[in-house]
């Protein structure tokens, strides 16, 4: 027997907590939707490029009539409700439908705030909430010549600049004297009035309407200063008020809002709210983000699983206002106790400004570029320290040869054929339409749909633009990002639990940690297998079910289901011994492909499963280990020849290069970490793009660290100098240990350095000298348990090799 | 109903894992999920023909080693967003032992 479930309101919010509800329990309720409007769903932030020709009625409509019926959900569209009996637990409409509930869920939305000026009840004084307004405005624009718009907020803006382009006179009329005082700053501001004035739009600032003049229909207004305008229309956009009528009526408390909890429930426990007609925490929201947000976390409660926690938002807006990108968050007016650092170029239409607190981002505003501010936005969030990179935050995050996105930062620029994502070919077009088409929100949806930014991400950027120009407004708001799908915790707190808790393997932190699943998924096993082992080194064991194939096979499959085998060369340096080994071994297992890798060594390719252990035994015997090509783990230590042949060598680069890999080799890391050792300042080992570089001096080493080459190219910072082979192997096996205790898995050391700061980094390795000695020796007492070459305990262990072969072969 | 060939022992196939059938028709792999159930896939992901039988089981699912696309075991539907169906095979299970039908289920 299905329980009740009745949704008052048919709008965005309210819908999409059904579409989560769907998900999880589709079959928990028989459910009832009201709605005051005849419509189905629509995407009401796109009423304005409905107004202004863009698009129609259909291209905003988010579920079809088609939808509700597929669902088995009653929907009852121009029929409001208007009262509920809490008691007997029924909603009465205002045709007197009656219809009883199990829960009930209010969405109902805002009503725009309309001025309680003499005059406000005349003909033509419309709000701009739904497609009944959209209506009126383009009648409006048929018959009459002036339109007046109060309130130069965004909804305002939008209905100006679609009635201009409906032919009609429009003035906008605003409070203050800044537009968009929510989310610009007065520059930013009058850089927007400037170019909206350019379209044709008038603007009467610092002005308070005080009476609406005419007959029947409004004819003008008069303002406190005096000054009157002619008008046929008048758009009140002068904000919006969450539409509680009928929960007070019927006793539910309320203040500002319909008030909620964190698990979305009013003082009746049976009846849920989300959307903007709630208040949560002391705040009422108007941006998608944090209302789909409450969508989901109401849903997870309606569905009985009671585990979702909705805290509130931190929220950015990206919007597209007209046309124009911006981008707002946090306190970007700051005050006497903050900083601000600013970059114009007005003739380009391009202004940021960034405002720090304690060297801290507090706020920031961006009109014209707005690439960045994901990136000013999550350093926000996290309260990172930005005097590292003080330097450049201005010039956004963008680094030297990027690549993957054209090179591009402004998606608007693009036509639909562009690619935008380079790693899986996704162009504009592709992306806009998936967007329109399924309804699309978030990020993470545009990923999951079109696997646009879902490989390495350098195109996340201009995927968000697209989102902002497509949907109306991209607001980001997760406040730490969880894990994976499987769990509410962070990277750091399941890090942190691991330790405290002394969890040393994947089910005792999946049931510590209340896991959401069973066992996991494909993205959180490897991370907590990483996290276990390298928490407990001597207790925890490895559980191979739990590593990508890769790790598991100890070689790198290939795309037709066949592996590449890279025996280690130390320093990439190699012996005839070793290159007959593997011409022999080429030959002897029909190996189609050796190839000379990057990190100057041999990769035999074309390898069958089954014949990896024999292929390794010959190896073996030549004296050859496993190069760990596949692994997050020490991949290579890169040499140049040094002083022992060089004549420009001022160290023996490349015995301390293979010094190093020895020390290193086996170990297993957050991503994949490689070393390179340069004879001299000329380095020709490049160890400026290395996870730890060293660069031979005249005086000794300097040591370089969070280099990565491939898709994000960053180069190394400088850690320090130093004088001696010995101090240059702690040095590294500290920094290496700090980094394996303390990132994130899958994070290289560039975004780990960029996100814990390079004083960071100096404070525990050069400073801290007890503490550097003391990650030194963590790092060996690791080694001896991890250092270990997996081939030779392929060949040894018939446990281990039965994996590598079929379990039958059949003719 | 049809010809069941004998696999091998269930505690063969690593748990949350899988072990490769070789056939004229290509390799089958046969899943054994944390709660020791048997399911059979044609070891081909429908996106490029990953090797299934190399991904990481989890749940009732395993995710391909190539391009992580999500496989339910038991139907060999591929997780929305994404489209597809790799073929599945009955399986039993007797007295510990993997019992196989190459006449594949859909």
């Amino acid at each position: 027997m299905k329980e009740k479930l009745v949704l008052v309101g048919n709008g965005m919010a309210g819908v999409r907590t059904l579409e989560e509800l769907l998900k999880i329990a589709p079959d928990k309720y028989d459910i009832t939707v009201f709605g005051a409007e005849p419509h189905c769903n629509y995407n009401r932030i796109m009423l304005s490029p409905v107004l202004a020709g863009e698009k129609t009625i259909d291209d905003i409509i988010l579920n079809t009539q088609e939808w509700y019926d597929e669902n088995n959900i009653t929907l009852h569209t121009g029929n409001m409700v208007v009262d509920i009996n809490r008691k007997a637990q029924q909603v009465i409409a205002a045709d007197g439908t009656t219809v009883s509930y199990d829960r009930l869920l209010l969405a109902t939305g805002s009503n725009p705030f309309i001025i309680p000026v003499p005059g406000h009840e005349k003909e033509g004084v419309i709000g701009f909430r739904d497609i009944n307004d959209v209506d009126t405005m383009l009648d409006a624009a048929k018959n009459y010549k002036k339109a007046v718009v109060i309130g130069g907020g965004l909804l305002g803006l939008e209905a100006a600049n679609g009635l201009v382009i409906n032919g009609m006179d429009v003035t906008v009329v605003h409070l203050g004297d800044t537009l968009m005082e929510m989310q610009m700053d007065s520059v930013s501001g009058e850089m927007l009035k400037s170019s909206l004035e350019e379209r044709g739009l008038k603007f009467r600032m610092n002005s308070s309407t005080t009476e609406l003049t005419g007959g029947k229909r409004v004819t003008g207004l008069t303002f406190a200063d005096g000054g009157e305008l002619e008008a046929d229309l008048v758009v009140m956009a002068a904000g919006i008020r969450p539409n509680i009528e009928l929960a007070q009526k019927v006793g539910i408390h309320c203040e500002r809002g319909i008030v909620v909890n964190d698990t979305l429930q009013t003082f009746d426990p049976k009846i849920y709210s989300v959307g903007e007609c709630v208040q949560h925490r002391g705040i009422a929201y108007g941006l998608v983000a944090p209302l789909f947000e409450q969508a989901r976390v109401c849903a997870n409660h309606l569905a009985g699983y009671g585990i979702g926690i909705y805290e509130g938002s931190t929220t950015s807006t990206k919007l597209k206002v007209t046309g124009i990108d911006l981008f707002s968050a946090g306190d970007f007016h700051g005050d006497e106790s903050t900083e601000e650092v600013v970059m114009k170029d007005a003739a380009q239409g391009i202004y940021k400004k960034v405002v720090l607190k304690d060297n801290k981002i507090i706020g920031a505003v961006m009109y014209g570029d707005t690439v960045d501010g994901a990136w000013y936005f999550q350093m926000l969030r996290d309260e990172t320290d930005i005097s590292d990179i003080r330097e450049h935050l201005m010039f956004g995050q963008a680094h030297l040869g990027d690549s993957g996105h054209g090179g591009e930062n402004a998606a608007s620029a693009l036509p639909d054929d562009a690619e935008v994502c380079g790693c899986n070919g996704v162009s504009k077009g592709t992306i806009v339409k998936a967007i329109t088409e399924k309804g699309l929100f978030t990020l993470e949806e545009v990923k999951a749909h079109t696997k646009a930014a879902a490989s390495c991400g350098s195109c996340t950027g201009l995927v968000e633009q697209i989102l902002a120009s497509t949907v109306g407004d991209y607001s980001d708001t997760p406040k730490k990002k969880p894990m994976c799908g499987c769990t509410e915790h962070s990277h750091d707190e399941v890090r942190e639990a691991i330790r405290a808790q002394e969890l040393t393997s994947i089910p005792a932190v999946m049931s510590a940690l209340e896991w959401h699943t069973p066992d996991g998924c494909a993205s959180c096993r490897p991370a907590l297998n990483y996290y276990v082992l390298s928490a407990w080194p001597q207790q925890a064991k490895d559980d191979p079910q739990s590593r990508f194939i890769n790790e598991r096979a100890h070689a790198n499959i290939q795309k037709d289901g066949t592996y590449s085998v890279i025996p280690r060369m130390w320093g990439g340096v190699t012996t005839p011994n070793e290159l007959r080994a593997i011409a022999d071994v080429a030959d002897k297992f029909n190996i189609s492909s050796v190839k000379v890798t990057g990190g100057q060594r041999v990769d035999l390719l074309g390898v069958k499963k089954e014949d990896l252990p024999a292929v390794w035994a010959d190896l073996n015997a030549a004296g050859m280990v496993s190069g760990h090509g596949y692994g997050k783990s020490l991949r290579t230590v890169k040499t140049c020849v040094g002083s022992e042949w060089c004549r420009f060598g001022t160290q023996d680069s490349t015995g301390l290069g293979i010094k190093i890999e020895k020390m290193t080799w086996g170990s297993w890391t957050p991503h994949k970490y490689k070393i390179a050792v340069s004879g001299c300042p000329r380095n020709c080992a490049e160890a400026t793009i290395k996870d730890f570089g060293v660069v031979c001096v005249d005086s000794g080493y300097e040591l370089h660290v969070g280099g990565n080459g491939g898709i994000h190219v960053v180069a190394t910072q400088l850690l320090c100098r130093v004088s001696t082979e010995e101090e240059v192997m702690e040095y590294c096996g500290a920094f290496m240990q700090v980094y394996r205790e303390e990132a994130h898995y899958l994070e290289r050391t560039a975004p780990w350095i960029e996100r814990v700061g390079l004083s960071y980094a100096k404070q525990r390795v050069v400073e801290d000298e007890a503490g550097r000695k003391a990650l030194h020796a963590r790092f060996l007492a690791s080694q001896e348990v991890f250092q270990v070459d997996p081939w030779a305990e392929a060949v040894e262990q018939d446990q281990i090799r039965k994996d590598y072969i079929p379990i039958k072969k059949l003719g | 109903m049809s010809n069941w060939i004998e696999v091998g022992k269930v505690e063969e196939i690593p748990k949350q894992g899988a072990r490769v059938v070789e056939t004229a028709e290509g390799d089958i792999g046969i899943f054994r999920t944390l709660e020791d159930e048997i399911f059979a896939l044609r070891d081909r992901c429908p996106h490029k023909n990953g090797p299934l039988s190399q991904g990481i089981v989890h749940g009732k699912r395993v995710t391909c080693p190539l391009h992580n696309w999500n496989i339910e075991l038991e139907s060999g539907e591929v997780v929305a967003p994404d489209e597809g169906c790799a073929a599945s095979f009955p399986v039993k299970v007797e007295a510990g032992v993997v019992f196989l039908s190459l006449e594949a289920s859909k």
